[in-house]
This record gives C-alpha cells, sequence and structure tokens, in this order.
C-alpha cells in the first residue's frame, strides 16, 4: 500500500464532502427557489401580487407572525422535541397584551412587549420543566399544555373581545407602519431571526441544540448539559409565542380566546418544509423561516391561480409530504454515498498532506 | 500474585469497587492503580467487568461500595462531565459520535474554542482537528459529517477528542479491534508519545501480542474481581490466559453427545455493503454452531438478515433444501427457522404482557379460531412449554417483566420452541443470567440438539462457544476469518481469528 495508491480515493472523498455541502446549500436554495416560482407565476396572473405597494406589503408582512413561531419551533425540533403548545401561548399572550392596555392606560409598549415575551418564555419553562425533568415525550406534554393553556385562555377572556380602539393608536401602528416599504413587523422578525440564526451556527448553546438531537445517548456521554438545552429550547419557544402574541394584537387589533388556534401545525410545518429534521439534529432556522414564508405565500397565491378553496388545504399537505419525502431521499443517498466513500477509501495515508483546503467561513460542515 | 511496579501517587486509584445492576452483579471488586508515564493493560474475558469498571471511571455509573481516587484526593463523579473536567478522557468500544455534525465538531463540541461574542472559532477549530489528523497520521476531512465513518475512524476521532482534551488518563476500551495493521502501530507510537509526556493510559485488549508490546503493567479480571497485577515483564501469556479463564471450561457446560445429520440451514454468499460481506455458512441437523467474535464484528446483523428482518444485495439463504425469501420473516418462521434475538428485553419479549401471552406470540394463528383467542387456549399452549423448559414463575399470567433474567430467556425460547423449528437461532443466549441458570440454558440447548435442532448460536463468551460449540464460525469486521472444528477451537486459535485480519480479508 503505497500513497500515491491511495491518493485517488481521498481525493473523490474531498470533493465527495464538498458535494454533502453543495446538497446542503440546496435544500435552503431549493426553498427561496419555489418562493420565487410562486410569487412569479402569480404575479404573470395578477401583476398586483408583487407590483403594487399593498402586494408588497403583504407579501412581507403575511408570514412575519409565523416566521417568529417557526423560529421558536425549529429550536425545539432540532433538539429532537417539538412544541404543539405555541398557538395557545399565542393567544394567551394577545390577549395579555390586549389586556395591559386596557388596565393600564398609558403603559409604554416596550413594557409591553417584555412582559409579553417574559409570559411566553413562563409557559415554554411549564413545558420544558415537564420535557426534561419528568422525561415525558414532548409530543404529549405539549398537546397536553396546547389544550390547557388554550382553555386557560377561553375561562380569562370568555366571551369578551379586545378591539382595536382598546388599544393604543401607536401601538397599532406597528402592525401596519413600513420604514422604507419594509413592515415594522417583518423588520422584528427579521432581527430575532438573524439573532436566532447566528447563535444556532456560532455558539456552543446552538451547536449543542444540535449534539442532543442528532444522538440524546451520546450527548449523556459527551457530558452535555441536555436537560438544560431542552429547557432552555423550550423556554425561547415560549418567549417567540410571546413575542409572536404581541404581534399578532398589533396587527389585527381585534383578540379574543380563539387567536392563534391552530397556528402550532403551520409552525412544526414551516420548520419542516424548511428542511428541520423531524428526528433533530439539522436545519438551520433560515430554513424554517423560509418554509414559513412559502407556506403563507402559498396560501395567498392559490386564490388568485384560481385554484378552489377546497384544494388550498390539500396543496399544503402535498407540499408538506413532498417535503418529507425530498429530505428522506436526500438523507438515504447520502448515508449510501457516505457509506461507499468509507468501502473505497482508506483512512491511513503514509503522509499526511494538508489535504481540506481552508475554506471559506460560509460553508463549515453543518448540514442544512 | 505480583505487586505493582510503579511507585508514588497514582493518578487514579480504586479499590474494591462493587456495582450491581437490580439482581445482576457487574463488578463484585475491582481494584486499578493506574500511573502516570504508563500504560496499563486491563484484560479478561468478556463479562470480567472491565466496561463497568471504566465506567464508574467515567462517571457513567456510580459504584455501589469501594473507594475512587485522582492523585489521593478521593472523587466521586456524578457525570460524564465532572470525570471529563477531572482529566478522564474514555475512548470506548463503540464510539458516540454526532452522525449529523461534522468530524470537527465532534472532537470540540461543548468545548469549543470562542472568540469575541462567544462565537465559535471554526478556524481555529479546524486548524487544531488538522494538526490532530496528522499526529495520528489519518486523513479525514475534517468538514465531513460523522455519518457513515467507519468505526476505525469513529475511534480516530475519539482519540483525537481526547489529545486535544489533555487528558491525565487516557482509557481505551478495546480500540485496536477494527484497527489495520498500520493503524494499530500509528495508534501504538501515539500512545507511546502520550505516555512519555507524562500521562496515565489503560488499555482493554484481548490481542495479548499488543498489549504485551505497548503496556509495561497488566491487571487482570475475572467474574467481576480483580485478581492479579503485574509487570508485563515478570509474567507471560499462558499464565495470564489462566487467570482469566480461571477454571476448566469444559466442566460448566454439559454438552452431550448429538448424531451430526445432513445440513439443514446453507448460507451462501451473503452480502451488504458495509454491514457484513460475503458470509457463507451451513448449520446440520444436531448441530450446535458458534459464530464468534467481538462485539460489533457483525453477527447479529447476520442473524437478522437470515431471518429476514434486515435486508441484503447478494446471496442465498435455503432451508432443508428450500430457498428462504430476503426480507420475509414470516415465511422464515413457516420454514422452520427461530430467531431468538440479543435484547431480550427490547426484541425478545412483551415486558408488560403476560408470561403465557409471551410464549404463545410467534403461534398466535393457529390458536385462533375465527380470529379470536381465548386465554384457556392460550394457557393450555403455554403451560406446555413453560414446563418443559421448568419456567419459574408465580402463574402463567404473571406479568413477563417480573421474572428473572434466566427464566425471562427461558420465556423468550419458548415462545420460540412452539414453533417448533428446525434451526434455532439464538443470539447470546446467557447474556445478564446468573452463572446457574446459564447451565440449565446450556443443558437446554443440548437437549434440542440431541432431538435434531439445528442450533446456531452467537456468543460473546469464550466458554461458552468453546464448551458449548460442535463448530465455530468467527467474524471480524463483517466478514468470516475462520471456520473451527470442536477440536480446532480453543480461546487462541478463536480470539486470534476474532482480532486479525486474514490475508484475504485485508
Amino acid at each position: 500500500m503505497t500513497s500515491t495508491e491511495m491518493l485517488t480515493p481521498v481525493e473523490e472523498g474531498t470533493s465527495f464532502s464538498s458535494r454533502v455541502g453543495a446538497i446542503a446549500r440546496a435544500r435552503e436554495t431549493g426553498i427561496v427557489l419555489a418562493i420565487a416560482i410562486v410569487i412569479i407565476v402569480t404575479t404573470i396572473k395578477n401583476p398586483t401580487f408583487l407590483f403594487s405597494l399593498d402586494g408588497w406589503r403583504d407579501l412581507l408582512l403575511t408570514p412575519s407572525i409565523l416566521v417568529v413561531l417557526a423560529i421558536g419551533e425549529a429550536i425545539v425540533i432540532i433538539t429532537r422535541n417539538v412544541d404543539l403548545s405555541v398557538g395557545s401561548v399565542l393567544g394567551l399572550s394577545a390577549y395579555l397584551t390586549g389586556t395591559l392596555f386596557i388596565k393600564f392606560q398609558g403603559i409604554p409598549i416596550l413594557a409591553v412587549f417584555l412582559i409579553s415575551i417574559v409570559f411566553g418564555a413562563l409557559l415554554g419553562l411549564i413545558n420544558g420543566a415537564l420535557v426534561a425533568f419528568a422525561r415525558v415525550p414532548a409530543l404529549v406534554i405539549t398537546l397536553g399544555t396546547l389544550y390547557a393553556y388554550r382553555g386557560i385562555d377561553v375561562a380569562w377572556a370568555g366571551a369578551s373581545l379586545i378591539n382595536a380602539s382598546d388599544l393604543p393608536p401607536d401601538f397599532l401602528a406597528l402592525g401596519t407602519k413600513t420604514i422604507l416599504t419594509i413592515p415594522v413587523l417583518t423588520i422584528i422578525a427579521l432581527i430575532v431571526l438573524i439573532i436566532g440564526a447566528w447563535y444556532m451556527k456560532n455558539t456552543r448553546g446552538g451547536r449543542e441544540f444540535y449534539a442532543i438531537g442528532s444522538d440524546p445517548a451520546a450527548a449523556e456521554l459527551y457530558g452535555l448539559a441536555v436537560t438544560k438545552r431542552v429547557l432552555s429550547a423550550f423556554v425561547v419557544s415560549g418567549a417567540a409565542a410571546g413575542l409572536a402574541g404581541v404581534l399578532y394584537a398589533a396587527r389585527y387589533g381585534t383578540v379574543n380566546s380563539q387567536a392563534g388556534l391552530g397556528f402550532e401545525l403551520d409552525a412544526v410545518a414551516a420548520a419542516v418544509i424548511g428542511g428541520v429534521a423531524i428526528f433533530g439534529g439539522s436545519g438551520t432556522l433560515w430554513g424554517a423561516a423560509f418554509g414559513a414564508v412559502l407556506l403563507l405565500t402559498i396560501n395567498r397565491a392559490l386564490p388568485v391561480l384560481g385554484v378552489p378553496d377546497f384544494w388550498q388545504r390539500a396543496v399544503v399537505g402535498v407540499l408538506i409530504i413532498g417535503a418529507i419525502v425530498l429530505d428522506r431521499i436526500l438523507a438515504l443517498r447520502q448515508s449510501r454515498k457516505l457509506i461507499e466513500a468509507r468501502d473505497t477509501a482508506p483512512a491511513v495515508v503514509e503522509m499526511p498532506v494538508g489535504a481540506a483546503e481552508e475554506r471559506g467561513e460560509g460553508e463549515e460542515g453543518d448540514r442544512g | 500474585m505480583g505487586s505493582a511496579p510503579a511507585e508514588g501517587t497514582p493518578t487514579v486509584g480504586l479499590r474494591d469497587v462493587s456495582k450491581a445492576f437490580g439482581q445482576v452483579i457487574a463488578l463484585r471488586s475491582g481494584s486499578l492503580a493506574l500511573y502516570p508515564g504508563s500504560i496499563h493493560a486491563l484484560v479478561g474475558e468478556n463479562g470480567a467487568g472491565k466496561s463497568t469498571l471504566v465506567k464508574i471511571m467515567a462517571g457513567l455509573y456510580q459504584r455501589d461500595s469501594g473507594t475512587f481516587e485522582m492523585e489521593g484526593q478521593p472523587v466521586d463523579f456524578k457525570t460524564t462531565a465532572e470525570a471529563k473536567a477531572a482529566g478522564i478522557a474514555v475512548i470506548y468500544q463503540e464510539p458516540t459520535l454526532f452522525p449529523d455534525l461534522s468530524v470537527t465538531e465532534n472532537v470540540f463540541m461543548g468545548r469549543q474554542p470562542v472568540g469575541r461574542f462567544r462565537r465559535i472559532d471554526r478556524k481555529a477549530m479546524r486548524a487544531e482537528v488538522r494538526g490532530l489528523m496528522e499526529r495520528l497520521g489519518v486523513r479525514i476531512d475534517g468538514d465531513r459529517p460523522a455519518e457513515g465513518l467507519s468505526i476505525a475512524d469513529q475511534q480516530i476521532i475519539e482519540i483525537a477528542k481526547a489529545i486535544s482534551l489533555d487528558a491525565k488518563v487516557m482509557i481505551m476500551d478495546e480500540p485496536t479491534a477494527a484497527l489495520s495493521g498500520v493503524e494499530v502501530e500509528r495508534l501504538f507510537a501515539v500512545a507511546r508519545s502520550l505516555r512519555d509526556e507524562g500521562r496515565a493510559l489503560m488499555f482493554i485488549s484481548h490481542r495479548f501480542d499488543e498489549v504485551f508490546a505497548l503496556c509495561d503493567t497488566i491487571t487482570v479480571m475475572r467474574d467481576g474481581a480483580y485478581i492479579s497485577t503485574d509487570a508485563v515483564a515478570a509474567t507471560d501469556v499462558p499464565q495470564i490466559v489462566r487467570r482469566m479463564v480461571g477454571r476448566d471450561v469444559n466442566d460448566l457446560f454439559p454438552k452431550q453427545e448429538a448424531k451430526i445429520g445432513d445440513p439443514l440451514l446453507v448460507v451462501e454468499g451473503l452480502n451488504m455493503p458495509g454491514v457484513f460481506h460475503d458470509i457463507s455458512l451451513n448449520v446440520r441437523s444436531g448441530e450446535i454452531v458458534g459464530l464468534a467474535g467481538l462485539v460489533g464484528a457483525g453477527r447479529s446483523e447476520v442473524a437478522r438478515a437470515i431471518f429476514g428482518v434486515d435486508p441484503y444485495e447478494a446471496g442465498s439463504v435455503t432451508i432443508g433444501g428450500t430457498a428462504v425469501p430476503a426480507r420475509d420473516p414470516s415465511a422464515a418462521m413457516g420454514l422452520g427457522l427461530a430467531l431468538v434475538p440479543e435484547d431480550r428485553r427490547k426484541q425478545g419479549l412483551v415486558i408488560d404482557a403476560t408470561v403465557s401471552q409471551n410464549i404463545t406470540a410467534a403461534i398466535r394463528d393457529s390458536l385462533s379460531k375465527l380470529g379470536l383467542i381465548t386465554t384457556g387456549a392460550e394457557n393450555d399452549a403455554a403451560r406446555v412449554w413453560a414446563s418443559r423448559l421448568e419456567v419459574k414463575t408465580r402463574a402463567l399470567d404473571a406479568v413477563a417483566g417480573t421474572l428473572s433474567g434466566g427464566n425471562q430467556q427461558k420465556v423468550v425460547l419458548a415462545k420460540w420452541l412452539a414453533t417448533t423449528p428446525k434451526v434455532l437461532i439464538i443470539d447470546e443466549p446467557t447474556r445478564g443470567i446468573d452463572v446457574g441458570t446459564k447451565a440449565e440454558v446450556h443443558r437446554m440447548m443440548s437437549e434440542l440438539a440431541g432431538q435434531g435442532l439445528g442450533i446456531l448460536m452467537i456468543s460473546s463468551e469464550l466458554p461458552e462457544v468453546l464448551g458449548m460449540a460442535d463448530r465455530v464460525y468467527v467474524m471480524r469486521e463483517g466478514r468470516i476469518t475462520a471456520e473451527l472444528d470442536r477440536d480446532e477451537a480453543n480461546s487462541e486459535s478463536v480470539m486470534f481469528a476474532a482480532t486479525h485480519a486474514t490475508e484475504a480479508a485485508a
């Protein structure tokens, strides 16, 4: 076994791993492409879909709240858990927002934001504590709190309604105001997204979320603080839902006990469509956010395209299943490639050679 | 017996450490002292308690009794993180990496170098991994995901991790089991240089040539207890083997002579890339065939493929001349094949169901009338097998999970025998079973063979293989490396085949 004999397969191995990177990048590129196609096709049919002030604003504004929810949901799913209570948390937080403005006239808007976010985080803490300490699957726990939180909302709000007239005009303006044609809500969602995505990619805590979701048993062996991380994922998800509740109140002005009903499924769907693996360990917050945009943009595009109401939900379903099947195919293809690479390429060479060229910061080995 | 050659305060010292899991005693009395600048070998059969001792040092298990000191100070690790922080790095037999994350991330998980805003310094990480891989003399792309790496590569990454941790104590649990000759040499060079830096190394291995080439001190364990510690120079292989086995192998297992007839199960050229390669074997009626090898050699995978649970790409399986279709366990059962899996709690037994439900689980169809099964029919069928195998249970409707390990194993066995199989594949028949029940399970297998059954027995316990099997196949890294007759098979020949690549397989 000489070094020259072995160089060839190793060379293949390197080009292969860059191909893996290419597939990973393609995952998000694919969604952006899908969004672009939907927008272009719909705009051709009806130019005001994009080329009007309202069209442009709706395009950005509509997904903003779901983007915030999907970010929190994606973090939880990356740790191999799921949070089904986000819709109910959003509802409670939105109602709390309205109540705060009614009970405490002149309360600063920033204070309301903070209180509602902390409130959402506390509800998330309850989820997280039950999952992390009681070791009950998150699916069951958050299905329970989905109903429990909604029940509290109904008991609290009853038949009463918070109207736009109850809310300060400055707050309502947030829901419609734009800066350089970009809605404020979208800017808030973007800031949350950028901070969250940066954290997930560049910090120890963020990478540990991935590690825990990738192999929980290995995470224990590594001595990672699994309980603490899982708990914090749920707290973040709760806080995101709390923020989304405030944004909901600002956007719609009307809040009843049914606010945010069913949003949890949209949030999970957005994450899955965006390439966050439902078994954890891979995917990005950017993907989840793009998933949210695609989901809601398609929802708005279908009526314009003349697709009957009837079929719109089915299209969303096809989208979700398609995304999961695509992920599965990509994963199978990759693991086959990786095994082939292992069978053909020996790990040991006679002379260590600096083979892996220094690559740009943007293309590290984390997939997705 | 000899005393430890090194002097001064050991980096790690354990004395009379014990650990039990429920009724199963994994470690009765483990003692060990690791000194700086020394490579210490820990040897013993499978089940001697080596891995349990390692896991106690790693902070994964907490000892029930005994003392545990580091550099003279008593320590009590509650978590792996505490052990790691104290400077103990363990490279496990089966490495546990995060498949979705890159090699580099795996090396640094939980302790990545951070810069401003606590941002992970990927450049520094990459550079260090490159340095580590060069030092280890391997070329693994630090950016590729850990998924799909061979066990050898995964171990290299574990070693890289331990080096980058700057661990005071490095424990390697059979690190060479999956490495080729070149890889082993390189590992040894690294180990020696780490020793010369003043670290304490411990090395668990079944390969005596390696133990004697690398280590300076050797500790023997048997049946969960410390036996001896000697300077390697002051002992030799036969002495160590005697202490490891410690008893006459043939006494323990009452193997009856059975009339060996025609081949029942014939497997030819079974192949599944990445799992096993070119597996050909046969089992004749009345014969007990051992399938030996180290953990992770692919034995259970072969059994699962033969039974049709897992797929295979090429090859054939026949029973009594009839082809067994791939990926169809019920067809395999219909042709008279039965598989008693390794992990009975997970795969063999419905823990929450009753004893009689478990025993009749595989013959439900024949018991049912118009699709309904009565408890009476169930109990009648179960009673026959429970009494034949002497299952000790309060009642047939007792929950299976409440039975002892040995009796659970008998229930699983009864379940499969109720299908009246021609060939029984049994994976680790006596794992986690106390010595008395062990002999009973062996007697039973021997009787079944006497009745003309063909038995393929997968076992990691050498005495069991040598005592029970008429013929032994040995696997290593997914390939059969030897076929030995009863008179050819001894601990050396089996261990040699289990640990050394043959020329053809290299």
